[in-house]
């Protein structure tokens, strides 16, 4: 108990990072939920080939560390770029594949839900596989850098070096720590106001609503659904730059963990609403890293999915619990 | 031993599979036409049981490659008592072991296996060596319990894990001169049972333990603990995926101290999680560095177009004990056993004897380090 409170600042800030990752992972789960009653599982591989894309950015452009700070910011913008132009990509390819033809079938929920996992297992294999395609497409040594060691991790070599910036309660807040809850909210923010104040966010809202109502009153319903995939996955490349900034490494199935943690989040802030995906994120990051401290880290999942239970006996709607159809204008 | 995946190196264990099957077939033409002539020791087999194939056949392929050495090198010395080898490819797998191992038994000319390489087949073949008479001699099994189920054919060359944890706190407190320990373990069996033992035999200087999941990413608590607990040194019972995630985590939150783990992190994947923040970690393994050995590491690299890798010395040494045996006219089972279980003599790695239950009785640990991104020998650690 008294490690709790000893080492609070630091159990806080870095719960909160990883709450920051949670909540922006979370989203897509939300934003696809809040508009088609889908729990999208695939949407873990989404990220984890986000955090691939960012990983290859930085080894084409091989910077070292410490290198100057126009450099630096470019190169981690380029790596975000990538990030959310691919796992936006790879969200849009699910959509086509794993679902427009069941949503247009009106086919039963359970339905989609397998084809989502099916997806999941695909893309994650196919990232494990990836030195066998370069190697079919005859490319193995040209693109070692990038497929060697399929199946262990692979390291992002963050260009940013990590800093302490000011000390609060005997724990050093580092640069990386401000950047990433700094950006989540900030993403957060933007995407509240994207889809309270455009033509596009007023059709997820509207789809989410009442998708007939919606389309009678000329919301194309398809575009809106690809818009609201295509929202989700380029949050969940943000989020996957962010992830590696702070902890460095990926792999071919790290998505299944963390999709696990995004998806309680979700459910945790009230499933559809998009800031209680942020919300939720911060309350599970927090309970995960307080719950290691009273107990051992060995316990983590179980307080915080404990604290879940709780949560859910008392809000069965979660803490927000208001739906995106039902957020006002 | 532990069951590691290395995809790291695909190409080289191809080339060290191609290399070596070149090899083979040129000694077994060699060896029936020596054998032929010869009258001492005719028809007479080791075997190699292990993986040749599978997720970690790169161990398994280090190890027989050992063995193909010393079986070569007896055939040329001894144009009058020719050996071939058998293999017996287990993948790795214990399902797959068994099987094999009633196939061996069943061919008489096998009088002694080098192996079973890792400790879950070596369960599963065990009982039928055991019965049928084959003695066997691991150069990789580590796991403790092998050598108490009663098998009289079992032995193995090198330490086992209840060694390993012991060396691994006696290096921490006399090398690195740590007195403020901090123990982590991953609740596996290898990573759970070695954590204890070193957390045993550090006694009072270890100023707090933990246990984190394998597949776990985020290890915020954990740093914070270790910080917090002001230790200088941490040692990882674990694999080296999740310890390469540690090390670089504790060395983000600015923690220095020594980071120490053992031969399930003894793997080019570590580094490569890791990055600059591996150097200085110490690894122990119950292996000898293969470049201790200068005429072995020259033999080798000269038949195999490849350096010697873990594990490759102690199935030289395990397969030399069984043809020296041949060579004194110990041709079948029984007395090659009784030979074994007898043998009192050098070999590269350490001197070879065992006790009633197959144990080497000279144990060797060493720490390995990691520098410049490469993982070099340190020491020798004193067990005892």
């Amino acid at each position: 108990m008294s490690f709790l409170f000893n080492n609070f600042v630091e159990l806080t800030v870095t719960g909160l990072v990883l709450g920051a990752v949670y909540g922006l992972v979370a989203l897509g789960y939300t934003l696809v939920y809040g508009v088609l009653q889908l729990i999208n599982f695939a949407h873990s591989e989404v990220w984890m080939f986000g955090s691939f894309a960012a990983v290859w950015v930085t080894v084409a452009l091989g910077v070292a560390p410490g290198s100057a700070m126009p450099v630096v910011i470019g190169v981690l913008l380029l790596a975000l770029l990538a990030a959310m132009t691919v796992s936006g990509g790879v969200a849009l390819l699910l959509e086509r594949v794993a679902y427009r033809r069941l949503i247009r079938l009106d086919a039963p929920k359970l339905v989609a839900l397998i084809s989502a996992i099916g997806a999941s297992f695909a893309l994650a294999e196919i990232m494990g596989l990836r030195d066998r395609v370069a190697g079919w497409i005859g490319l193995r040594d040209t693109l070692d850098p990038y497929v060697r060691s399929a199946r262990d991790n692979t390291r992002f070599q963050n260009p940013l070096e990590t800093e302490g910036l000011f000390t609060v309660g005997g724990y050093t807040v580092s640069n990386v720590d401000v950047i990433i809850i700094v950006s989540a909210v900030l993403m957060m923010v933007a995407l509240d106001q994207f889809i309270r104040r455009t033509r596009t966010g007023r059709g997820i809202r509207a789809v989410a609503q009442d998708s007939e109502a919606a389309a009678l009153m000329g919301v194309n319903r398809n575009r809106i659904i690809r818009a609201t995939f295509l929202v989700g996955g380029i949050m969940a490349g943000a989020a996957a730059l962010l992830y590696l900034m702070r902890f460095g490494v990926t792999r071919w199935n790290a998505g299944f963990l963390l999709g696990v943690k995004a998806f309680t989040a979700a459910v945790l802030g009230g499933i559809g609403n998009v800031r209680g995906a942020l919300l939720g994120g911060f309350v599970l990051g927090l309970a995960e890293n307080y719950g290691s401290a009273l107990i051992g880290s060995e316990w983590r999942d179980v307080v915080a999915f404990l604290l879940l239970v709780v949560i859910l006996l008392f809000r069965p709607t979660g803490l927000l619990g208001e739906s995106l159809g039902r957020a006002r204008a | 031993m532990r069951f590691s995946v290395k995809t790291g190196a695909p190409l080289l264990a191809l080339a060290l599979a191609l290399s070596a099957c070149g090899t083979s077939g040129g000694d077994d033409e060699e060896a029936s036409s020596g054998g032929g002539e010869a009258g001492t020791c005719e028809d007479v087999a080791i075997g190699y049981f292990g993986a040749l194939t599978g997720a970690a056949a790169n161990l398994g392929i280090n190890i027989r490659n050992g063995v193909q050495l010393a079986v070569d090198q007896f055939n040329e010395e001894n144009a009058d008592c020719q050996v071939s080898l058998e293999e017996y490819d287990s993948a790795g797998d214990p399902n797959q072991a068994t099987g094999l191992a009633t196939q061996a038994i069943g061919d008489d000319s096998v009088i002694g296996i080098v192996g079973p390489a890792f400790s879950g087949e070596s369960d599963t073949a065990g009982p039928i060596f055991a019965e049928g008479g084959l003695p066997t001699i691991s150069a990789s099994a580590t796991n403790p319990d092998l050598s108490q189920n009663g098998w009289d054919t079992f032995h193995r060359v090198l330490g086992n894990d209840a060694s390993q944890g012991p060396a691994a706190a006696t290096y921490i407190a006399d090398v690195i001169k740590s007195e403020k320990v901090f123990v982590v373990d991953d609740a596996s069996a290898y990573g759970a049972g070695l954590a204890e033992i070193v957390e045993e035999s550090a006694g009072d200087a270890v100023v707090g333990t933990d246990t984190i999941q394998t597949g776990q990413t985020d290890f915020s608590a954990t740093v914070t603990a270790i910080r917090s607990s002001g230790a200088d040194s941490v040692f990882f019972g674990g694999y080296y995926a999740e310890a390469g995630l540690l090390v670089q985590q504790m060395r983000a939150a600015g923690v220095e101290a020594t980071f120490v783990v053992a031969d399930g992190v003894k793997d080019p994947g570590f580094i490569e999680a890791a990055g600059d923040a591996a150097e200085g970690t110490i690894i122990t393994c119950p292996c000898l560095p293969p470049e201790e050995e200068q005429e072995f590491y020259a033999a080798f690299e000269e038949a195999f177009g490849a350096a010697p890798a873990t594990y490759s010395a102690e199935a030289f040494d395990a397969a030399n004990v069984m043809l020296e045996g041949i060579l004194e006219g110990n041709t079948d089972r029984e007395s090659l056993l009784e030979w074994i279980n007898d043998y009192s003599g050098e070999g590269i790695t350490k001197t070879i004897t065992f006790d009633e239950d197959g144990e080497p009785e000279n144990i060797s640990v060493w720490a390995y380090k990691v520098e410049n991104g490469e993982i070099v020998a340190d020491q020798e650690i004193e067990t005892n």
